[in-house]
């Protein structure tokens, strides 16, 4: 297969990966980060200490988290048609896509707030700030650098399960792997998709780690997200 | 200005009960330095965050300048805009600093000022105002983690101040520094004090906190306040527990036989030769065994424990002329005896 042959299918392909990934990862934003937080809020010792609303919500994220995404994307198929329609194509694939993502992400965005320290929490609210306010001005900018590590994660095992939604017609690079690559032994095409496979994650991967540290003002002695990619670069800044 | 009545706080876990206050009653008047002391544990923590209800007191009541907090905030587990708006006029700070470290200086300290409600341009210009008053005016663009810890502390104060508090709560303020960085923030406290007329309820484990800077101060044991009172009056108090912490003096004596007393002298009779003109009226030998000279609160202060040869019984008159010359007289128990301890008219 010439590139001239494969350059349409790799945009068209690319094109769609980025619908699937792009809104799915907006509404696991949406969804997540308003859940993570409630579970550390309503958690024994939590500004708003409710039991019975953290085991609800716990139980939620629990079941989104064990569930395979390829039995969940299945099983949600019928939600997806009544949503969106239809069960084909990249639009389709968004809706198990960012049921998938939202427990996923609501649970490294816990992780997150819950190591911020609670003298901060105290502060504001001895400064007579209310739980809203304690929130938005310490919870969630303090970790700010951990929340974007943890976003990287998600948009990473959003990719990898776009792959995944491709084989039920979502289309996208996973979907274009398998037909041509496996079914249609086009080696070169599959390789090629791998290429921009990689590439794809590095440059997430990269971008997110840049923009964890550029959020981060602790110094270098905390844990602060480190360039797991560009070593040279890094070196040069601290220089 | 604060006056804790009753004040008690238990802690429930499944099985058990702790006591952390037990009817505290505390009495801080308007623009002094309060200062209370105790070891880990005493209830000192649980007190001062009783004070601006971060903390819910089980009973009891806690006024703020003639503000009830406890009746403000009802029953409620959660913080109501009525206690929120009491708090923003207590400053608070704390040991660890607690500051923002996503923001800068300067928005750290405009933090309070944004829960105010101030608009921008004033946020700014107070809060400049707040970092020159506190020395750190060149810091404003800086981030936490570029300052020293006394720094940090400062910021901290600054902080503290924004919303213009009357009441100004600091948890272990110095515990964190170094004896250099603390003496300068105590100056700075000591100031803000007298400058601001700002009223300073601290709680410290550091004995020379009190003595450097506290007009008054209470000692805590086991969730009880078991002195309290202004520190001059603490050293002319016989058989004080805090005046003994604060001006420890030592000195074993030498043997058996021998009385041992610690004496404290006050105002002109710290400039007497008191203890000459007992060895040569008396004509008896007298060993110092400790001795040290404060100044509390521009006031001289001394204190001296000495050793006279012979039994208590043979020294009651020399005792008794130190007392004429106006010394406070503390006779040391002696091993194997009762507990004496003599006071003073």
């Amino acid at each position: 297969m010439s590139w001239a042959e494969m350059q349409p299918l790799l945009s068209q392909a690319c094109w769609e990966t980025l619908i699937m990934v792009g809104w799915s990862t907006l509404i696991a934003v949406a969804g997540g980060l308003p859940l993570g937080v409630l579970l550390v809020l309503t958690d024994r010792g939590g500004l708003l200490r409710n039991a019975t609303v953290n085991k609800a919500v716990g139980v939620v994220v629990n079941l989104g988290r064990s569930l395979p995404f390829l039995i969940l994307m299945i099983s949600v198929l019928p939600f997806t048609r009544w949503v969106i329609g239809t069960t084909i194509g990249a639009e389709a694939m968004v809706v198990p896509l960012s049921i998938g993502a939202i427990p996923f992400l609501a649970r490294l965005v816990e992780t997150a707030v819950r190591e911020v320290d609670g003298g901060l929490v105290e502060a504001v609210q001895a400064m007579g700030g209310s739980t809203w306010t304690v929130v938005r001005k310490a919870l969630l900018p303090e970790s700010l650098p951990s929340l974007i590590a943890g976003l990287t994660t998600t948009v990473i095992a959003l990719i990898g399960y776009s792959a995944m939604a491709g084989t039920i017609g979502g289309g996208g690079l996973g979907d274009l792997a398998i037909r041509y690559g496996y079914q249609r032994f086009e080696t070169s095409l599959m390789l090629v998709t791998i290429g921009v496979l990689i590439v794809i994650v590095t440059a997430v991967q990269l971008a997110g780690d840049l923009a964890a540290r550029g959020a981060s003002h602790r110094g270098r002695t905390s844990t602060t997200p480190r360039l797991r990619l560009l070593r040279p670069a890094a070196a040069t800044e601290a220089s | 200005m604060i006056t804790t009545t009753g004040l008690t706080k238990v802690y429930r876990s499944r099985d058990r009960e702790t006591v952390a206050l037990d009817g505290v009653d505390l009495h801080v008047r308007e623009g002094e330095v309060y200062g209370v002391v105790g070891r880990s544990g005493a209830g000192k923590s649980t007190l001062i965050r009783c004070v601006n209800l971060l903390e819910r007191p089980t009973s009891g009541t806690v006024e703020v300048a003639g503000r009830d907090l406890t009746a403000l905030a009802g029953r409620s587990d959660r913080a109501g805009s009525a206690l929120r708006t009491a708090r923003t006029g207590i400053g608070m700070v704390f040991q660890h600093f607690n500051l923002l470290s996503s923001r800068t200086v300067r928005d750290n300290v405009e933090l309070p000022l944004e829960i105010l409600g101030v608009s921008g341009r004033e946020r700014r210009r107070k809060a400049l105002e707040l970092l020159d008053l506190v020395g750190l005016a060149d810091k404003a663009r800086a981030y936490p983690a570029q300052l020293s810890g006394g720094q940090k502390q400062r910021v901290g104060i600054a902080r503290s101040l924004a919303g213009d508090p009357k009441v100004l709560l600091s948890d272990e303020a110095t515990s964190a520094l170094d004896p250099e960085t603390t003496r300068s923030i105590l100056q700075l406290l000591r100031d803000l004090n007298q400058q601001l007329g700002l009223t300073i309820l601290l709680i410290t484990h550091e004995m020379d906190v009190v003595k450097a800077i506290c007009d008054s101060a209470a000692l805590m044991k086991g969730g009880r306040i078991v002195e309290s009172g202004k520190v001059t009056d603490l050293l002319a108090t016989p058989g004080s527990e805090l005046a003994h912490e604060l001006f420890p003096v030592g000195g074993e004596p030498s043997g058996e036989g021998r009385t041992v007393v610690d004496l404290t002298f006050h105002g002109e009779a710290a400039t007497e030769p008191v203890i000459s003109q007992l060895s040569r009226t008396y004509n008896i030998d007298i060993s110092v065994l400790g001795a040290a000279l404060e100044t509390i609160g521009g006031r001289q202060v001394g204190r001296m424990r000495i050793e006279l040869p012979g039994a208590f019984e043979d020294n009651v008159v020399p005792i008794g002329f130190l007392r004429e010359k106006g010394l406070q007289v503390d006779v040391a128990p002696v091993a194997g005896d009762e507990l004496v301890k003599e006071g003073a008219k």
